[in-house]
């Protein structure tokens, strides 16, 4: 400053007595002052700043695409008749969103007994808004961080362990074998095959639709990742024999030998049973 | 045989006669089968390969190359056994599977199809016909067998010795008591056993496989935890008396029996029975794990609809209210494990269930007492 005002001096000597040269002074000063503490200011305020940005974001996001159903503030909305059109989305935390954007279930196209996987319709970026912004209605638990599903260091035995946990608690629904099944009224419980991970362990996290929750607190990241690891370990697995036939049990399996198998015996038994050629002597 | 009946109408004539216009019409015509005799085997007509010495030779050939290329598919089993490495893939399969299939399944078939073409087009085919002889034996063989027997018992003299009789027909049945003694003690009577569980009033309800104690904190709404009880898990903190430490069959049989499931969902969706409103902790509920048609251990829960399905015969309980049975083969609703918080905050059971678990069998009586 003092550098400054002693070479313009001869000249703004000149004009101090200027009405204006208060004003100038002020703003200048204001200028110096900003500037410097900008350059100094605290990182995490400007990253809240960003997170608030992100939540703006996932607020719009959510009216253009999401709050047809789920209402404006996601409190839900229920039909004359008393039923969901789309659940409250308060508390059901980041996870929650994650999963169900990231597979594609949401946007649902139509209502029906269950919404089914597809082709996700936002980008990553975009279900990171959508989910910062219900996360911010209400705590719900949060994305799972990589290492509470990264199964890539799983022991043998941590598999084994898995194949337990999964047995007691996950056949019932999704099959010995992780292809799916058939639940009532036209539900169904998915395929996991080629399931990312960090899909898997949302929805213990979450229970989508019509699963139940295993929060951490009864089944800890550690058996879920056990149980992640496992269930990659069946889809690892080689098929020697060739045709698994959808690894659905005996229903396949029985139908092929019923339909293949006894198709292919009853022509054999007309072969043989059918009258040669004859010839008139 | 057939010649006797060659005057007969053709059946193309006849078949136009047959449908009966009514009731009584039809009859009169299928009383009257007679017209409709056997009209015995149609003419013996000769094959390309009976007439023709080539078409014989072509024949044999065709069936000598079925099987010499069985033959050579033997040996190629044989071959590929040991020449084929385990780990090699045709076409995404496993080779060596591919192939031992492939050769020995084409070498029986082979066999098969060549065996079947020599019958049909080589040897002797013409019609022949055997009729059913009478399933009875002869007259003579049958006076002679009664004869037999009447001599005998004559010889005998069972009629008129009637202390012999009745003597032999006591020792006789004094035969049975040794075998129904050495079969009653087959085993224990199962006695109580088959109507009580392991589950007594202050165990801790932990997580199968980890053995992890439960607070109704931990369990968020619409959680499902499949549980047993503390003293059955290896890795759940227990220190009660040492004669509870089962082991091996027994352990197993008592896991079998006290499997659980534990639910939570929102507490005013629930409809308790009289007597049964404080079974509950907020809304989290435990019923055995065990259908009660025939044993399955159900799992499958929808947690908006509160349902549990039995993935064997697809038997419903509605776990919001008392375990009714809405759907399916059951016929009685799952038995309810009463819950309570103990000092430390964990989920422990009031008692055993009330009534015995899993399906049902002769001494379990008839409709349980739902007032407790």
């Amino acid at each position: 400053m003092r550098l400054l005002s002693a070479r313009l001096s001869g000249r703004l000597s000149a004009k101090r007595r200027h009405p204006l040269a208060g004003v100038v002074l002020l703003l200048l000063g204001l200028l110096v002052t900003g500037g410097v503490y900008a350059s100094v200011a605290p990182q995490p305020a400007k990253a809240s700043s960003a997170t608030q940005e992100v939540i703006e974001e996932g607020r719009k996001l959510f009216l253009v695409g999401c709050a047809s159903c789920h209402g404006s503030n996601a409190q839900g909305i229920e039909t004359a008749s008393g039923n969901v059109l789309g659940p409250p989305l308060i508390g059901v935390g980041a996870a929650a969103v994650d999963f169900q954007v990231s597979t594609g279930r949401m946007p649902a196209t139509q209502t029906g007994p269950q919404i089914p996987r597809k082709d996700p319709v936002y980008t990553p970026e975009q279900v990171e808004a959508l989910a910062a912004y219900i996360a911010s209605l209400g705590p719900g638990p949060a994305i799972p961080a990589e290492e509470d599903y990264d199964y890539s260091e799983a022991t043998e035995e941590e598999v084994v362990r898995g194949g337990e946990l999964w047995r007691t608690n996950c056949t019932a629904c999704h099959n010995f074998n992780a292809s799916g099944g058939a639940l009532p009224n036209g539900k169904y419980a998915p395929s996991l095959e080629g399931v990312d991970a960090k899909f898997i362990y949302e929805a213990m996290l979450t229970g989508p639709q019509q699963m139940p929750v295993f929060p951490d607190d009864t089944l800890h990241a550690e058996d879920k990742r056990q149980i992640i690891a496992y269930v990659k370990a069946i889809d690892d697995r080689p098929s020697p024999g060739g045709f698994s036939l959808g690894s659905l049990g005996p229903v396949s399996e029985g139908l092929f030998a019923w339909v293949v198998g006894i198709g292919l015996l009853v022509v054999a038994a007309v072969w043989i049973a059918v009258q040669s050629v004859r010839v008139k002597k | 045989m057939s010649d006797e009946h060659s005057e007969l109408p053709q059946p193309q004539q006849r078949s136009g006669d047959v449908q009966p216009r009514h009731r009584e019409e039809g009859y009169e015509i299928a009383g009257n089968l007679e017209a409709m005799d056997n009209p015995g085997l149609p003419e013996h007509e000769p094959r390309p390969t009976d007439v023709d010495q080539g078409a014989e030779r072509r024949a044999e050939r065709q069936v000598a190359t079925l099987f010499g290329v069985a033959t050579l598919l033997s040996f190629g089993f044989c071959v590929a056994y040991f020449a084929i490495p385990k780990g090699a893939l045709f076409l995404g399969f496993s080779a060596h599977n591919f192939t031992l299939g492939l050769t020995l399944g084409g070498a029986l078939l082979l066999i098969g199809i060549g065996a079947i073409q020599w019958a049909k087009k080589l040897m002797d085919d013409h019609e022949i016909t055997e009729d059913r002889h009478p399933a009875s034996s002869s007259a003579d063989d049958r006076e002679a067998t009664v004869a037999a027997f009447a001599k005998g018992a004559g010889d005998s003299g069972i009629g008129r010795r009637p202390l012999i009789r009745n003597s032999l027909l006591g020792a006789m049945g004094a035969l049975g008591l040794p075998a129904i003694v050495a079969l009653r003690d087959l085993g224990p009577l199962p006695e109580g056993k088959p109507s009580e569980t392991i589950w007594r009033k202050g165990m801790r309800v932990v997580v199968d496989v980890t053995g992890e104690p439960i607070r109704p904190e931990d369990m968020e709404l619409g959680t499902l935890v499949n549980a047993e009880p503390d003293i059955l898990v290896e890795n759940a903190e227990f220190d009660g008396p040492d004669e509870e430490n089962l082991e091996g069959h027994e352990l197993l049989a008592e896991k079998a029996k006290a499997a659980v499931i534990m639910v939570r969902m929102d507490p005013r969706d629930v409809t308790p029975y009289e007597g049964r409103e404080n079974w509950g902790v907020d809304g989290i509920l435990c019923y055995s794990k065990i259908c009660t048609h025939v044993g399955c251990p159900i799992s499958l829960y929808e947690q908006t609809t509160h349902h549990l399905l039995c993935p064997c015969h697809q038997s419903t309980f509605d776990l919001a209210d008392n375990g009714e049975v809405i759907f399916g083969p059951a016929a009685r609703s799952l038995p309810q494990l009463p819950l309570a918080v103990d000092d430390e905050g964990y989920l422990i059971a009031m008692s055993d269930f009330r009534e015995p678990v899993g399906p049902s069998f002769w001494e379990r009586g008839g409709e349980e007492d739902r007032s407790v």
